[in-house]
């Protein structure tokens, strides 16, 4: 018995007319060139994916409002939406790169978390601390000057404007203030580090 | 024995959607209604 394949035409105008079977007929018969012609121009088989699902998707709308004509055949029809579908991925994909793990690259390599862990933090915080109790025990015009500078960041000119005394001699402070803190460091041998 | 220098074709024979997807699209198909309204489509997904 012959093989009688009913034209794309009549299974649109019966898919339109409400048989949901039209549909499937359709989908399988031009499933494999639609997804190849994907795959051919995407090379990723879930994008490729994405792409037919979007494609079909538009060709259901668009055969439900009843807005598609029989000018053109189905099959070129289907093709020109899902080469406007590729367009568009390729449009996205130059706005937003999309980097994939392989074995010669890792993503790790361009992205990293410079964030402290919280073990870090708590360092620092302590380190911060210690700090501050060292210079509390400085004398009071090099402790002046040395939290104007460091904690306020006040240029050394200001600071003699406003302690009244010159550029040198704040500048001679501040030295003695290091200097001093070193030392009592070096002595009590507390460490700083993180 | 000679070598095939030609570049492989990127389009496998029967190379297909999941399976999933079609089926996606076949029930997306039976539970999507557009009625029109004064001009305007709306769209209805029946679950």
């Amino acid at each position: 018995m012959a093989n009688i394949q009913i034209s794309d035409a009549l299974l649109v105008k019966d898919y339109v007319s409400g048989d949901e079977r039209a549909l499937a007929t359709l989908i399988k018969r031009h499933e494999s060139k639609i997804y190849g012609f994907i795959y051919s121009k995407i090379s990723d088989r879930d994008v490729s994916n994405d792409i037919f699902q979007d494609t079909f998707i538009k060709v259901i709308k668009t055969l439900k409002t009843s807005s598609y004509n029989e000018e053109g055949k189905f099959l070129p029809w289907v093709m020109r939406i899902a080469h406007n579908l590729i367009i568009d991925h390729f449009r996205k994909a130059k706005k937003m790169p999309l980097f994939r793990e392989t074995e010669e690259f890792s993503i790790f390599s361009i992205m990293s978390d410079d964030s402290l862990t919280i073990e870090n933090k708590i360092i620092a915080e302590q380190v911060e601390m210690d700090i501050r109790k060292l210079i509390e025990g400085l004398p009071a015009d090099q402790k002046e000057v040395l939290t104007m500078r460091m904690y306020q960041d006040i240029s050394f000119k200001e600071i003699s404007e406003l302690t009244g005394v010159s550029i040198n001699t704040a500048l001679g402070r501040m030295r003695y203030a290091l200097m001093n803190l070193r030392k009592i460091i070096e002595k009590n041998q507390i460490v700083l580090t993180n | 024995m000679e070598k095939n220098y030609s570049k492989k074709s990127k389009i496998t024979k029967k190379m297909k959607p999941d399976a999933a997807v079609v089926s996606f699209l076949l029930n997306y198909s039976k539970a999507l209604k557009i009625v029109k309204i004064e001009g305007q489509f709306f769209e209805i997904i029946v679950n």
